[in-house]
């Protein structure tokens, strides 16, 4: 976020040069300086709430935090994202292909878009977790279950993303490229999937963020492996610090994993947006 | 300046004899409920540029898509060095209002875009846009962004990727007007060099009346919707002489003043 | 699309997906899938039952209350974030983490904290749907042009009738369109919550019939909810429709 902010007291304001050196400094890292201050007050406050206590199974921050590094460096966190990570990878994956490919054929043939955009339309707005219940049934509590989870949850989105991407493709582009006679395959490959490209990987990083959902949710509803599992177990010992730590760390995980690929996203598609 | 009036229109939007680039003839257009042209006759010649002008929503645009090939007309027929038009060709280029450059492209890239199109090789087609870059201004800019340049420059990367694939018609349509005043004009004294120099025939869509009189050796005013052509002017100006002089010449603002009072009748 | 001239209306092909629907299920093939006209019947007959009215009622409660304290959280902070720079900075990341992370990891935390009930839901339903409605409420205020604000002081515009008769009406299209996809992840974040805390209203239904098997009535339940959903987000969406006409000349 690289927000102007309002300087508090002109830089002039301030006598020796050594103040300002200071000050502009300080300016210069102003998003990190807020962010460092924005995650220290979150943790001041949680580390309070969890000392008054506001509830018996409200740990402080310190605790968490001991469990965190302890889990981390104990095995527990490796072994459980062995298990969660692989069916949200193989779930993403597919849907990735799946979903691209689909939208991109809706975004471009109108009978495709009549025929299957309704259905990923309804599919989107609907709450799709009511359905991971019956994966139990065909695809048991193993691998192929969690990864139909993701799948059900991650493609709508993926899919529409791509579908409407291409369906707005900049249309002053695509006369450009008709009128310098560019045939078909050349509008869609070299003017409307680049066009799109955008689009699509907001896509993709709002399917991971399903997937994150979908995956949890197969593990505390149906599986009981991976971090889902290190949920709910060290909520049936109690273990709160445990718990609290494991739903840190799946949070921080994905946010993580979302940033880099925003990161790659900016770096390799949207050169308007670089930084130079 | 020559006047073309109204009543003399059928006859002279036909230049007997002279060389002729593109032929426009009974060009209808109705998009559903709209009636966009009526029934269009019109002669551009070669090696000239010709301004299209009229109030807003008359159909220049219409017009000049159809010239390009990219709409279908809903009657009538166009030739360009007498060959019916059914599509876009590699004769005619646009140059369009919103530029319609890549943003991820370089600006060599996107200069030598329609000859990537045609399949031609990398070095040959970046040798030949890296000429053009030039000839409108941009050398050392070649691996900008769009996003980085000015809409002047941005604008100039259209006509360089127009220039570049050697067509021999035009078509430019208000390539000015998202492009602040003084670049404007340092751009209109630079156009006019540049027909200078290329020959080619261009067709130029322009709101702006001082901006059609001081490039256009033609100008052909269209009346409101349905649009058909009200009056042909042919502005006589020296050239020769300096913009500024130009733009300070009696018979310059005449011309200027004549067309706003034909045109003023058309805003409301 | 069009056909033989005539434009075929988008959503029409759901009908040649639910007639699909209907001849796969009487094929048999797929146990997991009944025919749609059963389904059907089944829903008619659903409705009618007291389980399936306690359980419509529940859910709603939840959902309408979680809804309504995320509609009011969400624009006060959202205003906030707007217009004062240090609330930017200090929520901004939290709420841009939040938007996008997985909620349903944090439920069994919800669920030991305020028990293994309705406030649980409710809580669910406002985490789901808050995010993005502070966002939207944001950009939006973010997006109310200066000289409108300008405008509204030099005619004496009091700080209350700034606020509520020019930046947040101003700002209503985004704020709208904010409560729209927050009311989509809010139905998704109130059936979470009851499927996991699984004891409570349709949770407990969708918990029932799929243990014992009894997909009529579990594809009823699910086609009302998808129902149900659409029908609440085409309906903001219609409303948002009706102030989008000047998002244009703001
Ligand atoms: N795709 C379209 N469908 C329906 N009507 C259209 C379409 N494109 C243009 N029109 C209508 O046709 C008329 C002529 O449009 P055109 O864009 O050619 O005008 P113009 O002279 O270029 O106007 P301007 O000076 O504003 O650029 C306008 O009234 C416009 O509303
Ligand atoms: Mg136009």
């Amino acid at each position: 976020m690289s927000l102007p902010l309002h300087v508090k007291g002109s830089p002039r304001a301030l006598p020796s040069t050594e103040a300002s050196f200071l000050w502009r400094k300080l300016s210069e890292h102003r998003t990190a300086l807020w962010r460092t201050a924005s995650i220290g007050l979150f943790f001041l406050v949680w580390e309070i709430a969890g000392r008054v206590p506001i509830s018996f199974a409200f740990p402080t921050f310190l605790e968490t935090l001991r469990a965190f590094l302890t889990m981390l460096f104990n095995g527990a966190f490796v072994a459980a994202y062995a298990q969660t990570l692989q069916p949200l990878v193989i779930g993403i994956a597919i849907s990735a292909v799946v979903g691209v490919g689909v939208g991109i054929v809706m975004g471009l043939s109108r009978f495709a878009e009549w025929l299957v955009a309704p259905v990923f339309i309804v599919l989107q707005a609907a709450p799709m977790a009511a359905l991971i219940p019956l994966i139990t049934f065909v695809y048991g509590i193993g691998l192929m279950a969690k990864t139909l989870a993701v799948i059900m949850l991650a493609l709508p989105v993926i899919a529409l993303n791509g579908y409407k991407a291409v369906r707005n493709a900049n249309p002053s582009l695509v006369a450009m490229c008709v009128s310098f006679q560019g045939t078909r395959w050349q509008r869609i490959t070299k003017i409307i999937i680049p066009d799109a490209s955008p689009v699509i990987f907001a896509g993709l990083r709002l399917g991971l963020a399903a997937g994150f959902i979908g995956v949890i949710l197969a593990e505390l509803l149906i599986t009981p492996t991976g971090i889902g599992d290190l949920i709910t177990y060290h909520r049936s010992v109690a273990d709160y610090p445990e718990m609290y730590a494991a739903v840190v760390s799946i949070i921080l995980v994905s946010t993580l994993t979302l940033a880099a690929l925003e990161a790659f996203e900016l770096r390799v598609l949207r050169p308007e947006k670089r930084r130079t | 300046m020559r006047n073309i009036t109204a009543q003399a229109t059928a006859a002279a939007t036909r230049l007997a004899g002279s060389d002729v680039a593109v032929e426009v003839r009974g060009i209808s257009k109705l998009y559903s409920e709209v009636e966009a042209l009526r029934a269009i006759d019109l002669d551009f010649p070669r090696g000239k540029l010709t301004t299209l002008l009229g109030p807003s929503g008359c159909g220049k645009t219409t017009l000049l898509k159809i010239i390009a090939g990219l709409i279908p007309a809903t009657a009538g027929e166009i030739r360009v060095n007498g060959q019916v038009v059914t599509g876009p060709g590699p004769e005619r280029a646009f140059v369009f209002q919103d530029f319609a450059l890549m943003p991820w492209a370089t600006v060599m890239r996107n200069v030598a875009f329609g000859l990537e199109l045609k399949g031609m090789g990398r070095d040959e087609r970046q040798a030949i846009a890296a000429k053009y870059i030039a000839e409108v201004g941009l050398t050392g800019f070649e691996s900008k962004y769009p996003h980085e340049l000015s809409g002047g420059m941005r604008q100039r990367v259209g006509l360089a990727r127009a220039f570049a694939v050697n067509a021999d018609v035009l078509l430019l349509d208000e390539p000015f007007s998202a492009v602040d005043e003084q670049n404007r004009r340092k751009f209109q004294e630079d156009l006019l060099s540049l027909v200078e120099k290329e020959k080619k025939t261009f067709i130029f869509v322009t709101h702006s009346i001082e901006e059609a009189v001081y490039c256009s050796d033609r100008i052909v005013i269209l009346s409101r919707r349905p649009g058909r052509i009200s009056q042909i002017i042919e502005p006589e100006i020296d050239r020769s002489a300096s913009p500024d002089a130009i733009r300070r010449d009696q018979s310059y603002l005449d011309t200027v003043e004549e067309i706003w009072q034909g045109l003023k009748r058309y805003v409301d | 699309m069009k056909l033989f001239g005539y434009r075929v209306p988008m959503m029409a092909s759901l009908i040649v997906w639910c007639a699909i629907w209907e001849l796969v299920g009487r094929s048999g093939a797929l146990f997991l899938i009944p025919p749609l006209s059963d389904v059907l019947v089944a829903a008619v007959a659903l409705v009618q039952t007291g389980t399936w009215q306690a359980a419509a009622i529940t859910t709603l409660n939840s959902f309408l209350v979680g809804m309504a304290l995320a509609i009011l959280v969400g624009v006060a902070i959202g205003v906030l974030m707007g217009r004062s720079v240090a609330a930017d900075n200090l929520l901004g990341i939290w709420v841009n983490i939040f938007v996008s992370a997985p909620l349903s990891a944090l439920v069994p935390v919800l669920m030991i904290l305020f028990g293994m009930g309705e406030t649980t839901v409710v809580v669910t339903v406002f985490l789901f749907a808050v995010w993005i409605i502070v966002l939207d409420t944001r950009a939006g205020i973010q997006g109310v042009p200066p000289s409108l604000i300008e405008m509204g002081r030099s005619y004496g515009a009091s700080r209350f009738a700034l606020y509520f008769r020019i930046i947040l009406l101003s700002a209503l299209p985004e704020i709208l369109a904010g409560i729209r996809l927050g009311v989509i992840r809010g139905v998704k974040g109130v059936v979470i919550g009851q499927l996991l805390v699984s004891i409570l209203g349709y949770g407990e239904l969708f918990e029932l019939y799929s243990r014992n098997f009894d997909m009529e009535n579990f594809w009823a339940l699910t086609i009302i909810l998808f129902a149900a959903a659409m029908l609440l987000s085409g309906l903001i969406e219609s409303l948002e429709k009706r102030v989008d006409y000047y998002a244009g000349v703001r």
